[in-house]
């Protein structure tokens, strides 16, 4: 497990490296001198040298590089253009609600996603399973922000069961929650009936039944354990697919979120914030999937042995 | 018809002969090819279907509800929501061919050189891969945005970007599973060069893979730029590109729901069409699902 453990870890810190390399090349990917777009359109000639030397950019861009890596891993993400505040504790105070939302996302998604897809599978062929299928299809096909503007109008216009938008209280999650649940869970749905399908045409399922158990203990006991195995690596992909969606569902109930910082950021052309917002969620997304990895491997130690 | 031998064979001989019986008896396939068939009639019809000009609006017939003379309504500025909804489609066409076709182009060639040619090749355009990745969702898609700026042409790489890897991965694994197979060993006993076993053997045997990704993709790459625009950062209002339209909607949600309900529903159909039939066509061309 450890020898596996290492493997993983040596594996993903070139993607690291080349997230970082990717977030520090948006500014010199930007048209025109980092030095202006940092200070200005109007920033006089004395103010442009000052603004290339306090950042580093008479230096060479290897050398920008690696200050921006030190920095970076110093938890120093540079100053936010607008608003003057460290671009880290910007992150700071918005990060955790939009992880909050991306992870109630997670367990809307589970609960529905997992329950449809065991449905499905057990009563293969049936009409519950075309219907779950079918509801499936459409859950990853409605774009993200018009449910959110759908269930924002029946259930907080019409049926004002939940505020409009805004944060707060746990009301205010539930929605968003929900809308960006959706589209995960019907990932997870049909994930759930495949891996179920699978494992119930194994031998061990029929020895179960042979023995005369219930049908109730032949799944949830004995097929649904293995079946949960290939669905914990979705669960990560979900999960980091809930930050990006977080963007959109942010934008719809103007929640106080990093996918908003980022949205903002980018309209302010903001670009140490964009930059530092997008090294967060990429490193945070990466662990994620290296966590579910690992606890993949756990479950099943035939991986950890490829 | 006349030839008997033909007639006597239970279905069309040879293998797209084949594939086309198994595609046309699976509904998913039929029921989402409906679809995108009516959606690029749809694109290709516009302006002949419109009933007014989707730019120009009359004032004193701002936000009206479906009516006899406007039938999905008006807009805030008094435009019919129809003819928009119809030019919309123009517009989302233009982005998904041009965005699939070079998520294709660069991730095909991408997964053709990594599967072929193996060793570090591979483990360095699997690696950047990896990094794209990286960013997950729309996230990618904004970052090129933040560095290129807004604007139709923009929205169409960042979305392409966005689906390179997915396109990458798929023909890799093809080309792998191909190239140890003894069909492409013979080719090479005989002497064909890597150029004529790439583009005469390992691509034409990707094409099934290859064509249920681009359909699968190209649902994905309209859910991108349409979220683009609903952000504000993809294709810029007046355009009637049915993000930027349900964007500019949301202000009038309450008197006026129509207004940003229609193009998203335009959105979710054509997205679900391009689903159903990327479905439809893996069950049928993946000759592992067959029985």
């Amino acid at each position: 497990m450890i020898a596996y453990i290492t493997r993983r870890l040596l594996l993903i810190a070139p993607v690291l490296l080349g997230v970082s390399i990717g977030s520090f090349a948006l500014l010199q990917l930007v048209p025109g001198d980092p030095a202006m777009i940092l200070a200005g359109q109007e920033a006089t000639e004395e103010v442009l040298t000052r603004i290339r030397h306090e950042h580093g950019l008479d230096q060479p861009v290897p050398v920008q590089f690696l200050v921006y890596l030190r920095n970076a891993v110093r938890g120093n993400l540079g100053i936010s253009i607008q608003s003057r505040q460290p671009v880290a504790t910007l992150i700071a105070q918005r990060f955790p609600f939009t992880l909050r939302l991306a992870f109630l996302a997670i367990l809307v998604s589970a609960a529905l996603g997992v329950v449809a897809g065991i449905v499905a599978a057990t009563r293969r062929n049936s009409m519950l399973d075309l219907a779950a299928l079918l509801g499936s299809l459409v859950g990853i096909s409605l774009p993200i922000f018009w449910l959110g503007l759908l269930m924002m109008l029946v259930f907080s216009v019409r049926l004002q069961w939940f505020p409009a938008g805004g944060s707060g209280t746990a009301t205010h999650l539930v929605l968003p929650a929900l809308v960006l649940g959706a589209s995960s869970s019907a990932v997870i749905a049909r994930m759930t009936r495949a891996s179920m399908l699978e494992v119930l045409r194994q031998d061990y399922v029929r020895t179960a039944r042979a023995k005369g158990l219930r049908e109730q203990i032949v799944i949830y006991r004995h097929a649904l354990k293995n079946a949960m195995i290939p669905i914990l690596t979705v669960f990560g992909l979900e999960f980091g697919y809930n930050l990006g969606g977080a963007v959109l569902t942010e934008t719809v109930f103007s929640l106080p979120g990093l996918g908003r910082l980022i949205v903002e950021g980018i309209f302010a052309r903001d670009y140490p914030v964009v930059q530092g917002a997008m090294l967060v969620v990429a490193t945070t997304f990466v662990l994620v999937n290296l966590l579910t990895d690992i606890a993949y491997a756990f479950f099943d130690p035939r991986i950890r042995y490829e | 018809m006349s030839d008997p031998a033909r007639a006597a064979a239970p279905r069309g001989s040879g293998f797209w002969a084949d594939t086309l019986h198994r595609v046309v008896r699976n509904r998913a396939a039929v029921a989402g090819g409906t679809v995108v068939v009516l959606f690029i009639a749809v694109a290709l019809f516009a302006p002949v279907l419109s009933p007014y000009d989707p730019l120009k609006g009359r004032l004193g017939e701002r936000l009206r509800a479906p009516s006899g003379a406007h039938w999905l309504g008006t807009d805030e500025l008094g435009r019919d929501v129809l003819s928009r909804v119809l030019h919309g489609a123009r517009i989302t066409v233009q982005i998904q061919l041009a965005a699939v076709g070079l998520a294709l182009a660069v991730g095909a060639a991408l997964g053709l050189a990594a599967g072929y040619i193996g060793r570090w090749v591979d483990q360095l355009i699997m690696r950047l891969m990896d990094i794209l990745m990286a960013f997950p969702g729309i996230f990618l898609a904004l970052a090129i945005i933040a560095a290129l700026g807004t604007g139709l042409g923009n929205v169409i790489i960042a979305a392409g970007i966005f689906l390179v890897p997915q396109f990458a991965r798929v023909v890799r694994a093809s080309v792998l599973t191909l190239k140890d197979m003894e069909f492409v060993q013979a080719a090479r006993a005989l002497g064909q060069g890597d150029f004529a076993i790439v583009f005469r053997y390992l691509l034409p045997n990707s094409l099934a893979p290859i064509i249920v990704q681009t359909s699968l993709r190209m649902a994905t790459v309209l859910l991108t730029a349409s979220g683009l625009s609903f952000l504000g950062l993809g294709v810029q209002p007046p355009s009637p590109e049915w993000g930027a339209m349900l964007s500019n909607a949301r202000s009038y949600m309450i008197t006026a729901p129509h207004v940003a309900m229609i193009p998203g529903l335009a959105i979710a159909l054509v997205v679900l069409g391009f689903n159903l039939l990327g479905d439809g066509l893996r069950d049928s061309l993946d000759p592992r699902l067959r029985e």
